[in-house]
């Protein structure tokens, strides 16, 4: 069941990779890279019936960071979204020269 | 069975992914990555690591997309149903990087770094699995979560702590100066 499972990971992947480069909306963009970690934590526990338990507990960390990586940019948002009235990207134009 | 019950998580986990990038109301984007994480968990417990499910159901089905919902109803972006495609070369470029990123994936992940993995997979399975008869599925993660992993374990508390500090920073709203 290991190479299907990579597959689906792979697949979960890319998708997340097409939603954050094709959407406009912030918040979509926060959702579809949290999509890339999940599969990556798809991959790391397909293989840790491979390699070890180790595995898991990296899932178990990324998690973490997941957790703190959503709190700090939804904040983020909300300060933007005070400032600009919006949460579309291509409005944030203000480091682009 | 197994596989029957693979086959049905993946393709709902996949679906929901589709859906996360072409749901035209952020809520509807969200409820697919409910549906997502929620057969990802399905498939966590197919792989034996019935501890991860729990936490992927309780902290990210539960917890983060809460957390993502309340920022959308916060700030009134339910109605927008449209989706916010960028086109034009945006797009192309997308095409692109998708397909670059596939042929390395598949390329890495298919690839010929399997066979050994294989060879060896049979008995760390196994010794996963009396793992978890002896010490329990919470065990199993804990015991070198709190032994090999203890620095790394406490080092994520005080990620937390920083992310709280600096969301409540972030969100909190600026104070104008005195006399304006």
């Amino acid at each position: 069941m290991l190479t299907p499972a990579l597959l689906v990971s792979a697949l979960l992947f890319v998708i997340g990779t097409l939603g954050v480069i094709v959407r406009k909306n912030a918040i979509i963009i926060f959702l579809c890279i949290e999509l890339q970690l999940n599969a990556v934590n798809l991959a790391f526990v397909a293989l840790s019936r491979y390699t070890g338990i180790e595995g898991q507990l990296y899932v178990f960390f990324v998690m973490t960071v997941a957790a703190a990586e959503a709190a700090v940019g939804l904040a983020i948002i909300i300060s933007i979204f005070r400032h600009y009235e919006t949460v579309s990207v291509d409005k944030f134009n203000l480091l682009k020269w | 069975m197994t596989d029957v019950l693979f086959i049905l998580f993946a393709v709902v986990a996949v679906g929901g992914g589709v859906g996360v990038v072409t749901g035209r109301s952020p809520v509807a984007s969200l409820l697919f990555m409910v549906a997502t994480l929620a057969s990802l968990a399905g498939i966590y417990v197919l792989f034996e690591a019935h501890f991860l499910a729990a936490i992927q159901v309780l902290v990210y089905a539960g917890a983060i997309m809460v957390l993502f919902l309340f920022v959308i109803m916060l700030l009134n972006l339910g109605h927008d149903y449209r989706a916010d495609l960028k086109y034009g070369s945006w797009f192309l470029l997308s095409l692109v990087v998708v397909g670059l990123t596939a042929g390395v994936l598949v390329q890495g992940l298919m690839g010929t770094g399997e066979t050994g993995l294989r060879a060896g997979g049979a008995e760390v399975a196994a010794a996963i699995d009396a793992a978890v008869v002896e010490k329990g599925a919470v065990g199993v993660i804990a015991d070198p979560l709190f032994t090999d992993w203890v620095v790394a374990f406490e080092l994520m508390g005080l990620l937390l702590l920083v992310a709280i500090v600096a969301a409540v920073v972030l969100a909190k709203p600026r104070e104008r100066p005195e006399g304006k």
